[in-house]
């Protein structure tokens, strides 16, 4: 007998994809596919160039962004700030500074602040959540009472509470107020997630197995909960720069005038809108672009994550 | 002795607000070493409930169990939480229902086998890993080495529940719970992990407590077979009095709902009628009263009792007699 030709190609193929498939997660999923989608890319792509630039920006700056220029300052008056001018491609700002290369090296501070006050904002709130989590009782209860105090507070107003209570604000400033506004929230997406993978299947049966509770906790509950909260983080940098910036806009931020953050830029440069109005407007668009990169980055993560949307 | 005891175990679920309800109602029964018995019954009849307390996995605030588990003697009950986590995967395995969510679906599926022969076996990584190469060979995983590092989404049904029979055999257990483990598979899938089960308890000599609403599970795996309704045993036989001579009206009319290879063709199959909503409580009546053909007066006033009976053990006052099953056969 003779056996069926294309059958065999077939089988053979199988066993070709099933010896190449090795051991793919749900991560290397995920991946796979935000990079199909156009949204996602965007969002990557902003992100990257934002990064690089914060890395960059010191030697891309063209002139020094820390000391005033006295070409810019020789014709700097109250009424009229220079515009572009050789050698200075946006002209000064209101201090006689090169604009432009303050505003490459604004975005260190902006990803600086960023980043460290969504890290502790995470990480206070994983360990509270997931204290919470793990192991209810009047623990759960206490703690979740806390972040209910928190969360009733409107969080910008609790931002710049916490920053007022500082004497002499500094970059730590903000980055800490902004921190405490985000605990409760990473506290409470732990907990709901870590509640929901104690009553799982897997958790039973991992239990039924008489594995120890530390290696539950640390093995199957945490690290199926962590997907909403890589979402979140990626969301909450986003306004975590909003935030930050609009403590430096309101003078509770770093109180030296030297210092370039798009945010206190924003704040200084609004007394001479109607003199240039690029100073107020280029920060601006540097903060809006940069929390937009950054929210299409973490809405196509939610989206890739979702098991709803898989296949 | 009996590897495992089960005496008068009773559970009931209270809640604030809402009246206790007795989900196992003083269930009795005895496991030897090496025998397959069988807990049968329709959802809501008590035998996954019955499973978890045994496993000792039912949530301390809520629900309360009664009566002893002896196992090897000693009454599984009683233990703390740490003696029982101690056990439980050494000397009692459970298998579930539903393999894809039993497995933790972002740890590759070696870890999960690997875990558990560390936690109990002593042993060290890479020993562990050979062996649980070994586990996935032995329930007919093929190229098992490679499978160690994939993911249980990658997995067939078929293969995730080996996986999760072998996890559950990995520190070769005494006593096995396999509470529906064919359930969520598909016919041939269902035959063949029935014979492996089948193969692994013979080979190993664990005791299996195979809990299903499928009697041709029963069929084919038990060596006995205790019937549940309402949180009760009502019939308890060997699997051959089961299906040539049951005598509880439930029992028949289980039998009477699945179909026949030798039936005449156009024979229609018999349902039970009504739900187990339709239950009575036991205290003064039989809670199948309601939906039993043989119903009489005395069986809403008198609880029935479990009594011996040809062999076997019977709960009902007007039972089937094997002459009336073989007739109405026919």
């Amino acid at each position: 007998m003779t056996a069926p030709k294309p059958l065999k190609r077939k089988a053979g193929r199988i066993d070709d994809l099933a010896s190449s498939s090795g051991g793919t997660s749900l991560a290397a999923d995920a991946f796979k596919r935000m990079s199909r989608s156009p949204v996602a890319i965007t969002g990557a792509v902003i992100t990257v160039l934002f990064v690089l630039l914060a890395i960059f920006s010191p030697f891309l700056a063209p002139k020094n962004p820390y000391i005033p220029y006295d070409e810019l300052r020789a014709t700097l008056r109250p009424d009229s700030i220079p515009g572009p001018m050789p050698g200075f491609v946006l002209g000064s700002d209101q201090n006689g500074y090169d604009f432009f290369s303050r505003l490459l090296v604004g975005s260190q501070q902006t990803l600086i602040v960023g980043v460290c006050a969504t890290l502790i904002g995470v990480a206070v709130g994983m360990v509270i959540g997931g204290l919470s989590g793990a192991t209810g009782g009047w623990v759960d209860t206490l703690l979740m009472r806390f972040t209910d105090i928190l969360l009733a507070i409107p969080s910008l107003l609790l931002a710049i509470s916490i920053a007022a209570l500082f004497a002499h604000g500094t970059q730590w400033t903000v980055i800490v107020a902004v921190a405490v506004v985000n605990v409760p929230i990473f506290a409470r997406l732990l907990r709901g997630a870590m509640l929901a993978q104690r009553s799982s299947d897997h958790v039973l049966a991992a239990t039924a197995l008489g594995v120890r509770r530390r290696t539950i906790v640390f093995r199957h509950m945490l690290p199926n909960s962590m997907g909403p909260v890589i979402v979140q983080a990626t969301l909450t940098l986003a306004t975590a720069i909003i935030d930050a910036a609009a403590l430096s806009f309101l003078g509770l931020g770093d109180s030296d005038p030297s210092r370039a953050e798009w945010g206190l830029m924003l704040g200084k440069s609004q007394s001479y809108l109607d003199v240039k109005p690029e100073l107020a407007f280029y920060p601006a668009i540097a903060i809006i672009l940069v929390a937009l990169g950054f929210t299409l980055l973490g809405e196509s993560l939610r989206e890739a994550l979702d098991p709803k949307n898989r296949r | 002795m009996a590897l495992l005891e089960v005496r008068d175990l009773s559970v009931v679920f209270r809640r604030k607000g809402t009246t206790p309800f007795t989900a196992v109602d003083g269930v009795s029964f005895d496991v030897e070493p090496g025998q397959t018995v069988g807990l049968v019954g329709e959802s809501g009849s008590g035998k996954s409930v019955t499973a978890l307390a045994i496993m000792g996995l039912l949530p301390k605030r809520g629900a309360e169990v009664r009566g002893s588990v002896r196992f090897e003697g000693a009454d599984l009950l009683t233990l703390s939480d740490k003696q029982f986590r101690d056990r439980r995967g050494r000397d009692l395995g459970m298998v579930f229902q539903d393999p894809l969510s039993s497995l933790n679906p972002v740890i590759p599926i070696g870890l999960q086998i690997t875990e558990v022969l560390e936690r109990h076996r002593g042993m060290a990584r890479r020993q562990a890993r050979a062996e649980a190469a070994d586990l996935l060979n032995r329930v007919g995983i093929p190229d098992p080495s490679r499978r160690l590092s994939e993911y249980p989404h990658q997995l067939s049904g078929g293969m995730r529940q080996r996986t999760l029979i072998a996890i559950a055999l990995a520190c070769r257990p005494r006593l096995l719970i396999a509470d529906e483990p064919t359930t969520a598979l598909d016919v041939t899938i269902q035959a063949q992990i029935l014979a492996l089960l089948s193969e692994l308890v013979r080979d190993t000599g664990t005791a299996l407590i195979m809990i299903t609403h499928d009697l041709g599970v029963v069929a084919g795996l038990c060596d006995e077979v205790n019937v549940m309704y309402g949180g009760r045993v009502v019939e308890r036989a060997s699997r051959h009095a089961l299906f040539s001579a049951s005598r509880h009206p439930y029992t028949h009319g289980l039998l009477a709902s699945i179909p026949r290879l030798d039936a005449p063709r156009g024979e229609k199959l018999v349902p039970i009628k009504g739900s187990v909503a339709d239950n009575i409580p036991w205290d003064q009546a039989c809670a199948f009263a309601p939906r039993c053909p043989n119903a009489l007066g005395r069986c809403r006033e008198v609880s029935p009792k479990l009594e011996p009976d040809n062999g076997g053990m019977l709960r009902c006052h007007n039972p089937v007699g094997p002459l009336t099953a073989a007739a109405e056969r026919r």
